[in-house]
């Protein structure tokens, strides 16, 4: 580690913050996302077709309804993730760069916990049909 | 404020940030970045409203479909998938360059223009298995 340039006295430091931890979350969650999605799009695909009754009683199932929550956990995290990287990447403005950080620490969650409710809301439905 | 500022002026720069021509890797970096971004501001909403349609019934159901089913609505799946594919495959890519791989320029060059290519066979692939069954 040098101590002439700037980049000489930070070399070797790591991360100033949480970023070791935030890359490896980033992969993590995209080792999940890698089974995930294609088992959402491969099932998508082998429906028999795209009425409610066919469509709700396929989301309905257990092991259906569960991939599709983790979906709104692992899938929606990587997002947020990568959302952060790029804000911090080209948002520079302090105000910006605070109110980003503030969206990203609300928004995600939100859109997690809705789509959870409606997973729990179709398992949990007794019958095909809909209720409204 | 300007304590920040000053703090943030000390912070090290890459010295040659402006000296870059265009190559396939950064064009493979930016798409990566690219379908991210598109997922996350719009693949993600057309999910819960996916799952708000089904939570919700028949009366939500109908409206998503008929949009879902529409040209546009296949425009901007046909493209949610392309993205998807994209960023799986560029994603693949930067596993094996976590590790230390494929660093070599041929190597590197070779796997940046298989990556969107492969991406696009796989789409053509998935909706080629909806529209062709």
């Amino acid at each position: 580690m040098g101590n002439g340039t700037s980049i000489g006295r930070v070399r070797g430091l790591g991360s100033s913050k949480h970023g070791a931890g935030h890359w490896l979350v980033q992969r993590y969650t995209a080792i999940g996302n890698l089974i995930l999605i294609p088992w959402l799009l491969i099932s998508l695909a082998l429906l028999p077709g795209y009425d409610f009754p066919t469509v709700h009683d396929w989301a309905a199932r257990p092991l259906t309804a569960t991939l599709l929550a983790l979906i709104c956990i692992n899938t929606f995290y990587h997002a947020r993730l990568g959302v952060q990287v790029f804000m911090e990447d080209y948002v520079h403005e302090e105000g910006n760069a605070f109110a980003v950080k503030t969206l990203l620490n609300i928004v995600p969650l939100a859109a997690s916990v809705f789509g959870i409710i409606c997973v729990l809301r179709i398992a949990l439905s007794a019958t095909t049909g809909g209720a409204a | 404020m300007s304590a920040s500022t000053s703090r943030s002026r000390m912070r090290p720069m890459a010295p040659h940030l402006e000296i870059w021509r265009w190559g396939p890797a950064m064009a493979v970096s930016i798409l990566h970045r690219a379908a991210g971004q598109a997922m996350a501001f719009v693949g993600i909403p057309v999910f819960l409203w996916f799952l708000y349609a089904l939570a919700s019934g028949t009366d939500a159901w109908v409206p998503f479909a008929r949009h879902a089913g529409a040209w546009y609505g296949q425009v901007v799946l046909i493209g949610l998938s392309w993205a998807f594919f994209e960023h799986l495959t560029s994603g693949l890519r930067h596993f094996v360059m976590d590790v230390g791989a494929g660093y070599e320029l041929d190597t590197n060059n070779s796997w940046s223009w298989a990556v969107p290519a492969i991406a696009i066979v796989l789409t053509a692939l998935f909706w080629a298995a909806i529209y062709l069954r």
